[in-house]
C-alpha cells in the first residue's frame, strides 16, 4: 500500500485541486499536495456524499420507501428500489418470492446492469482506453484498433436504449417505476413486451461479446501499461450464491484478500456489520468501510466489476465464464487489481448480464401471474443487498410498530469503495505526476484512474449548467497560484 | 415544426423539479406535434429520442443562471466527465452526431434559475414565480413555433 495519504510536512507543500465548480450535481475533489521539487506528497479523493437521504428517509411509511429510494440516484435507481425492497419484503412480513416475481426482479436488474455498463464503455471509458494516453506509438495502435469498431457510439446508445426498455416493460415507466412492490410484483410481463424483448435481445449479446473483443484487443496494443495503470493491491468483495458462482440479484458476502486468499465466505448480508466497520476521516464526508477483522489500514477493499469477476468462482453463463476464464489468466492466475482492468471485467460483467436476460425471456415463468408471496407477521428490521453496476449496495432499516422507518443506514458502491479510488488514484499521481510539470495530460490521467471506478455521486439532483472541472495550484501559504478549468 | 421537449429534474430536492413541473404542463398543454420525454438526468439515449424531430427544446432548473430564465440555441459539443452520471443538453446533441452519423435538429434551452436544492424541499417562492414567466414565454412560443422565431428571441436571457 502505498504511504501518500497523510505528507509529513503539508505547510510545505503545493497543492493541486481538481474540483468542479457546482455542487448540486455531486463532485468530487483530487488533491495533490506536492513537495518544492514537484514530487507528489499526498493525495486524496474527496467525494461529496449526500448523507442527509438517510435521515430524510426517517418517520417516512416503510411502503413508501422502494418509490422514495429511486429519487437517490439518477443513474441507477433500480439499484435502490431493488435493494430497498429486498429489506422492506421482510420488514413487511412476506416470505419466498414467487418464482415468476424473483425473475422479473431478476430481468429488471439484468436490463439495468447492460444499460449502465454499455454507457461507461462505449461513452466514457472507450475514449479513454482508445485516445487518453500520451504515447504516440500507443496512440497509432490503438486507433487502428477502433477503426474496427466504426459503430461503438451507436451500439452504445442503442443498448442503453434496449436497457432502459426492459426497465420500463418490468418496472412500469423508465422513472418513477412502481412495479416492484413489497411481497413481489404488481404488473405481470405481458406476452407481447417479452417478445419485443426477446427479438432484440440476441444482438445485445452479440454486441456485448464483441465489446469484451474491442478490450482484448486494446489491452493486446500496451498490455503491461493497461495492466499496472492505477494499480493498487485491494481485498475484494462480493455477493456469491451457494457454489460460489456471481449473482447480482441475491447472495452471501465473499472477501478475498489481494492474492485471492479467503478473508469471508458465505456471511449471511443481514449480519454485515458482523464483518465490516464504516469509519469517517476527517477530510471527506464518505464513510471509509473496512473488513473488521484486518483493521482499517489493511482491511479496505474493492467492489464492483474487477472484484466481482475475480471474487466468485464461476459465471453462470457459458459465453462470459469462458471470457471471465481469458481474464482471469492474464497474469498467470494472479489477481488483476489496475484500475483500467475494471473495464475489460465491466464487459464481461455486460456479457453475462446479457446471457441471464435472454435464459429468462426463454423462460416461461417470466409471464406468469403468480406474482405476490404469501405474507406472515411485521418484521421491525431488515437488510436488502444487491450487486448493483458499481458494486455491492447495502440498505439497512429499521420500521416502528406505527410502520414509520426508524432507522436508515445505505453503504453505496462507491462509499464500499472509497479507499480503493483513493489508492488507485495515489499510483497514478505518484506514477505520473512526481517530478513533472502539472499540465492537463498528466491531471487527465487521475480523471481516468476515476472514471474506471465510475462512482456514483449524490445525483439525484442536475440543474441545467456545465460540470467544469476547476485546477487550482495552491502554494504552501494557501495562495493560488494558477486556476485551470475543464469542461 | 415536429418538436421534442426534454425535461428533468428531482422534484423531491426543491427547485431541481422545475423541469419536470413545466414538462407537465407542456404534455397537458397536447400542442400538436410536440412530444414531451422526462427523466431525471438526460443520458445518452435521449439522443434518440430526438431522431425525427424538427427541433428540440430542453428545459430544466439553472443553478447560478441568469433569472427569471434564460433561453439559448446550443449545439453539440463532446461531453468529457469525470462521471457516466448526467450529459449537459449539448452532450446529448454530440451523442447524436457521432451515432447516426448525421447533424442533430436545431435545439434550445429554456433554464428557469432555481434557488434550493435540498432534499425533501418545495419549489421555493422564486422559482415558482419563475415558472409562472418561463410558462408564458413558452406559450407564446408555441404560437409562433418555428425555428426562425425562436432563434430571434433566443440570445440574451428573455425577461
Amino acid at each position: 500500500m502505498l504511504n501518500l495519504e497523510t505528507a509529513q510536512s503539508p505547510h510545505k507543500l503545493h497543492r493541486v485541486a481538481i474540483e468542479p465548480v457546482t455542487r448540486v450535481e455531486g463532485h468530487g475533489k483530487v488533491t495533490i499536495l506536492l513537495d518544492e521539487e514537484n514530487r507528489v506528497h499526498q493525495v486524496r479523493l474527496h467525494i461529496v456524499e449526500f448523507r442527509g437521504f438517510e435521515v430524510f428517509i426517517r418517520g417516512r411509511p416503510y411502503w413508501e420507501v422502494p418509490v422514495t429510494v429511486q429519487r437517490l440516484c439518477g443513474i441507477c435507481p433500480v439499484s435502490h428500489l431493488l435493494a430497498a425492497t429486498k429489506a422492506m419484503d421482510l420488514i413487511a412480513g412476506y416470505g419466498p418470492l414467487t418464482p415468476t416475481a424473483e425473475k422479473l426482479r431478476r430481468l429488471l436488474h439484468y436490463g439495468q446492469i447492460v444499460q449502465s455498463h454499455a454507457t461507461h464503455f462505449f461513452h466514457l471509458a472507450s475514449p479513454d482506453l482508445l485516445l487518453g494516453f500520451e504515447s504516440e506509438v500507443a496512440k497509432r495502435n490503438v486507433i487502428g484498433v477502433a477503426a474496427a469498431f466504426p459503430d461503438l457510439a451507436k451500439r452504445g446508445v442503442l443498448t442503453r436504449k434496449f436497457g432502459q426498455e426492459v426497465i420500463r416493460h418490468i418496472a412500469g415507466k423508465r422513472i418513477h417505476g412502481t412495479g416492484v412492490i413489497p411481497g413481489g410484483m404488481n404488473k405481470a410481463l405481458s406476452v407481447a413486451d417479452r417478445d419485443w424483448m426477446r427479438s432484440g435481445i440476441d444482438e445485445i449479446v452479440d454486441w456485448s461479446r464483441e465489446a469484451v473483443g474491442l478490450v482484448i484487443q486494446l489491452h493486446e496494443t500496451n498490455p503491461e501499461f493497461y495492466k499496472s495503470f492505477g494499480e493498487s493491491r485491494a481485498n475484494m468483495m462480493g455477493l456469491v450464491d451457494k457454489r460460489g458462482a456471481l449473482d447480482f440479484y441475491h447472495g452471501a458476502l465473499r472477501a478475498r484478500d489481494a492474492d485471492g486468499g479467503p478473508i469471508f465466505d458465505q456471511v449471511d448480508y443481514a449480519t454485515y456489520k458482523s464483518v465490516l466497520q464504516e469509519d469517517i476521516k476527517n477530510w471527506s464526508y464518505m464513510k471509509f468501510p473496512h473488513i473488521k477483522t484486518l483493521g482499517a489500514d489493511k482491511g479496505w477493499y474493492r467492489v464492483g466489476p474487477l472484484a466481482r469477476v475475480q471474487v466468485c468462482d464461476l459465471m453462470p453463463t457459458p459465453l462470459a465464464e469462458a471470457e471471465r476464464r481469458t481474464f482471469l489468466n492474464l497474469d498467470g492466475g494472479k489477481p488483476l487489481h489496475g484500475a483500467l482492468m475494471y473495464h475489460w471485467a465491466r464487459m464481461i460483467e455486460m456479457l453475462h448480464a446479457a446471457e441471464m436476460a435472454r435464459e429468462l425471456l426463454d423462460d416461461p415463468d417470466i409471464v406468469g401471474t403468480d406474482l405476490m408471496a404469501d405474507k406472515g407477521p411485521r418484521r421491525g428490521e431488515a437488510v436488502g443487498v444487491i450487486e448493483a453496476p458499481r458494486g455491492t449496495l447495502f440498505h439497512h432499516y429499521r420500521a416502528g410498530d406505527d410502520d414509520l422507518v426508524t432507522y436508515c443506514n445505505l453503504i453505496v458502491s462507491t462509499t464500499n469503495n472509497n479507499q480503493a479510488m483513493n489508492e488507485a488514484i495515489r499510483a497514478v499521481a505518484a506514477r505520473f505526476l512526481s517530478g513533472r510539470e502539472i499540465t492537463e495530460g498528466l491531471l487527465n490521467h487521475i480523471e481516468v484512474a476515476i472514471r474506471a471506478y465510475d462512482p456514483c455521486l449524490s445525483c439525484a439532483t442536475h440543474a441545467l449548467g456545465q460540470m467544469p472541472l476547476e485546477v487550482d495550484l495552491v502554494d504552501a501559504g494557501g495562495g493560488l497560484v494558477s486556476r485551470a478549468r475543464k469542461g | 415544426m415536429r418538436l421534442v421537449v426534454f425535461g428533468w429534474g428531482n422534484d423531491a430536492r426543491g427547485d431541481d423539479g422545475l423541469g419536470p413541473l413545466m414538462l407537465a404542463r407542456v404534455t397537458r398543454a397536447a400542442w400538436p406535434d410536440v412530444t414531451t420525454v422526462e427523466d431525471f438526468q438526460l443520458q445518452i439515449e435521449h439522443a434518440l429520442d430526438l431522431d425525427g424531430a424538427e427541433a428540440a427544446l430542453f428545459v430544466d432548473a439553472g443553478k447560478d443562471t441568469p433569472a427569471p430564465f434564460a433561453f439559448i440555441e446550443i449545439g453539440p459539443k463532446r461531453g468529457d466527465s469525470h462521471t457516466t452520471h448526467a450529459l449537459a443538453p449539448e452532450a446529448v446533441l454530440d451523442v447524436y452526431a457521432r451515432s447516426l452519423r448525421r447533424p442533430p435538429p436545431p435545439a434550445f434551452t429554456l433554464s428557469m434559475r432555481g434557488e434550493r436544492f435540498e432534499l425533501g424541499e418545495g419549489l421555493s417562492a422564486k422559482a415558482a414565480e419563475r415558472l409562472e414567466a418561463a410558462w408564458a414565454f413558452v406559450q407564446g412560443l408555441m404560437r409562433q413555433r418555428s425555428v426562425e422565431d425562436w432563434r430571434r428571441k433566443a440570445g440574451a436571457p428573455a425577461r
